[in-house]
């Protein structure tokens, strides 16, 4: 397969992983603003730094309110990784390639960002939000479900899912930093803790499996621990990076890539993560994600079509 | 209720559907009835449904617009156009004989040039063709096949005869829309393509692809045969993906291939290169090889013309095939027809006045208000001068250019061109159109679609059939009027 087709195929999946992460951020976000009382909540701000974009928020925004931060994030156009962006790029994306991915998920992607680009009133409106969110939430889930029934598992899915899983696991780590960061742990919010660390599961869509494996008391440790390391979870950072590897294993050339996996996937499961306290949990997700960063340029490397040499 | 095919005006015009006494042709007998059947909601139902499915497919076509790009969704038509089976057949005919002429005469201009020592073509009309490739002489493409894919315009006049008014043989494009049209009527109207016999469209992508395989210069069960597309911003952008995504070909860009030290031609993928066969290029001549043409070009890959020279690789259509493709060697195209096939041509051709000719010249200048004239080698409309719609000094000013080069330039008279029923609103109105039909040679073997691609001017009196320039289209069918 073409190196060009496998590179913007890994790209078409991980606009769409992001654009679903983002989704479920700010369903949850909003669902915990609501069960919180007022003045413990800690609103839309940790949002933009989940997805790591505070810096150019500011240049164009003086605060963090509930309007403004939605539009930025469901459809802002000045932020590459909003809703509307990212499905804006997969398409674009999935344009140049049309002629590899089945039409059904062409429709698909299509449809999704007429969806998301008709109706982000409904978005920004209180009452069409879950709605909204639910719908695009649906549709990516869809796009890949569609996918893996219908397209071959030849070596353009091998890339398809690594940018799925890498994206996967990089959300994870983002969500988990910012979100154990700005954790309220002031005296009057601490009956809250709890609701908090649920919110946090519940934005990886991770409750109801956490409960299944880890028992029905929601405690830091516990959450952390099934994050990074469950070996079932499908949106651990282990698991991703156990499919990462697996997924290398039948491509050729794939010899460096796999060894640079394993060392990473060696490095999390020795590391006792439960007792990764404030400062030092967030200098471990930090290499965590450099790491992650680092099988991308390793994958480009091997793989995806090098600019042209420049002749003397 | 429904549509009154009675209160429908021809004005005057060849209308496709509808007579000059206002009764329904015979091949349109059961589309006429099937929509005076319709309600005017759900007529209006019925365009929403055309609109969402092409929009949802993603049929799209590009436009530039102040520098951006706009992806348009194709305007479409929900009335088709549909021509009896018999008439076709004998269009059919007449296409494969003139595109067989077409190739024996580039063959012939890269060769031997008999048919300018016979003294039928003039010399010096190639020698002024800014399409005839001096890098082509002497090639020997296999079956000795250039233009394999041709699209030819046809209108029909005020008479209700079919002309050709063009061929087009560098890289015609618009096959995917005709084969798109068919499946958007599909979700349209099912319970139409229950009533009428239709003749079916989607037969073409695997006869594509059989033509492109028959080419490749390696005998083997599986050639590698590949789309090359200038990318994503090209207007035709919708159509290479289509094509390649139908016949499961890779669709390239220039910077995945590469030509070896052995004059071959690869394409870079995650296992390594590898080897490739038939190139269906929908780059324009002039961007295809750096080395060869234009330096600079981004599009095209170096070394590529040299592969093709050796036989590494096949080029669809070949180099150079367009210097069949310019309105004055199209006056030649009966006369070529005579000369190497022996042949009267079958299909007319738009009677022609060439300047080159004195008395010829004359005429056009005498009659310059009444004829359109039109210079040899641009496209697009470029330097058409429409006599009847023009001012005294543009004519004044067309004279001048004639009688500078009458070589270059050709006159025609202007064609009322036919009509089809277009919804307007949830009435029917004559719209001004086109066909485009496709013929694929292989050398061994020639098709034709079934029908083509009608493109119809949406604005009412216009001429203009052109998609970027307001112009739509409709499914085309062909309609075996005897079948029971």
């Amino acid at each position: 397969m073409l190196s060009r087709v496998c590179e913007t195929l890994y790209w078409v999946s991980r606009y769409i992983e992001r654009a679903e992460n983002v989704a479920r951020l700010i369903n949850v976000n909003n669902m915990l603003i609501m069960d919180l009382p007022k003045g413990v909540s800690t609103g839309w701000e940790p949002l933009i730094d989940i997805i790591g974009v505070r810096q150019a928020y500011q240049e164009n925004h003086t605060d963090f309110s509930e309007s403004k931060a939605l539009r930025y994030l469901l459809v802002g156009h000045d932020n590459n990784s909003s809703i509307l962006n990212s499905i804006i790029s997969a398409r674009e994306s999935a344009r140049t390639i049309r002629d590899v991915i089945p039409r059904d998920v062409w429709e698909e992607i299509n449809s999704l960002y007429y969806y998301v680009k008709d109706n982000q009133n409904e978005g920004l409106s209180k009452r069409g939000r879950f709605a909204y969110l639910k719908k695009i939430i649906e549709s990516t889930h869809m796009i890949f479900g569609t996918l893996d029934a219908t397209i071959n598992h030849d070596q353009g899915y091998v890339f398809i899912r690594f940018g799925l899983m890498i994206e996967r696991a990089d959300m994870t780590s983002r969500i988990l930093d910012i979100r154990s960061a700005t954790l309220i742990t002031s005296d009057e919010a601490k009956p809250y803790e709890n609701i908090q660390w649920i919110s946090l599961l519940r934005s990886m869509s991770a409750y109801q499996m956490y409960r299944q494996q880890m028992g029905v008391r929601v405690q830091r440790a516990d959450v952390i621990e099934f994050i990074m390391h469950s070996e079932v979870f499908p949106r651990s950072i282990l698991f991703c990076l156990y499919e990462l590897k697996q997924l290398m294993e039948p491509l050729i050339h794939s010899v460096e890539l796999i060894k640079l996996i394993d060392e990473v996937i060696q490095e999390l499961k020795n590391k006792d993560v439960r007792a990764l306290k404030n400062s030092d949990l967030h200098d471990y997700i930090d290499q965590v994600q450099i790491k992650l960063a680092g099988l991308h340029n390793e994958l480009a490397e091997s793989y995806f079509l090098k600019p042209p040499e420049v002749t003397e | 209720m429904g549509i009154d095919w009675k209160a429908y005006n021809t004005n005057g015009f060849f209308d496709e559907l509808i007579d000059g006494k206002g009764n329904v042709r015979l091949h349109g007998k059961q589309l006429a009835q099937f929509f005076s059947s319709l309600s005017g909601e759900e007529l209006t139902k019925a365009r929403a449904v055309a609109d969402l499915a092409i929009k949802e497919m993603g049929i799209s076509f590009t436009v530039y617009d102040e520098g951006n790009m706009i992806d348009r969704a194709w305007p479409f038509d929900i009335i088709p156009r549909t021509i009896g089976k018999k008439e076709w057949q004998g269009i059919e005919v007449g296409l494969k004989q003139r595109v067989e002429a077409l190739n024996l005469f580039i063959d012939d201009l890269y060769h031997d040039q008999k048919i300018i020592k016979d003294g039928i073509f003039p010399k010096g009309l190639l020698e002024k063709s800014v399409n005839f490739r001096s890098q082509c002489v002497g090639i020997n493409p296999p079956n000795k096949i250039w233009a394999h894919i041709c699209g030819s315009d046809l209108v029909r006049d005020g008479s209700g005869t079919m002309y050709v008014l063009e061929d087009n043989l560098r890289v015609p494009s618009g096959v995917s829309y005709m084969l798109e049209n068919r499946s958007v009527m599909k979700r349209v109207f099912p319970e139409l393509f229950e009533q009428v016999s239709i003749l079916p469209v989607d037969d073409y992508p695997s006869q594509l692809f059989d033509m492109l395989a028959a080419m490749s210069p390696r005998p083997q069960d599986k050639p590698e045969v590949v789309v090359l597309t200038p990318g994503v911003f090209n207007s035709a952008y919708f159509e290479h993906c289509y094509l390649a995504q139908e016949m499961g070909c890779e669709l390239v860009e220039g910077r995945d291939l590469v030509v070896e030290k052995d004059d071959c031609v690869y394409m870079r993928t995650i296992t390594g290169l590898q080897r490739v066969d038939v190139i269906y290029r929908r780059i324009d001549d002039l961007f295809l090889d750096p080395e060869a043409f234009l330096p600079d070009s981004q599009l095209g890959v170096p070394g590529l013309m040299r592969a093709w020279s050796k036989g590494n690789v096949a080029l669809v259509n070949a180099p150079g095939a367009g210097v069949a493709d310019d309105k004055v060697v199209y006056a030649y195209v009966p006369e070529m027809i005579k000369y190497y096939l022996g042949e009267d041509a079958k299909l007319a051709n738009v009677p022609t006045f060439k300047c080159m000719d004195p008395k010829e010249c004359d005429h056009v200048i005498k009659n310059i208000d009444k004829l359109v004239i039109k210079p040899a080698n641009e496209s697009g409309g470029y330097g058409l001068l429409i006599g009847p719609k023009s001012t005294k000094k543009q004519q004044q000013e067309t004279i001048a250019q004639i009688k500078a080069d009458p070589r270059n330039w050709v006159a025609q008279p202007t064609l009322d061109l036919s009509t089809v029923p277009t919804l307007d609103g949830i009435e029917p109105d004559g719209r001004h159109a086109d066909l485009r039909p496709f013929i694929l040679s292989s050398g061994k073997d020639t098709q034709v679609t079934t029908g083509g691609l009608t493109r119809v001017a949406m604005v009412k009196g216009s001429l203009v059939v052109n998609s970027s320039q307001g112009g739509g289209s409709k499914d085309t069918w062909i309609v075996d009027e005897e079948a029971k």
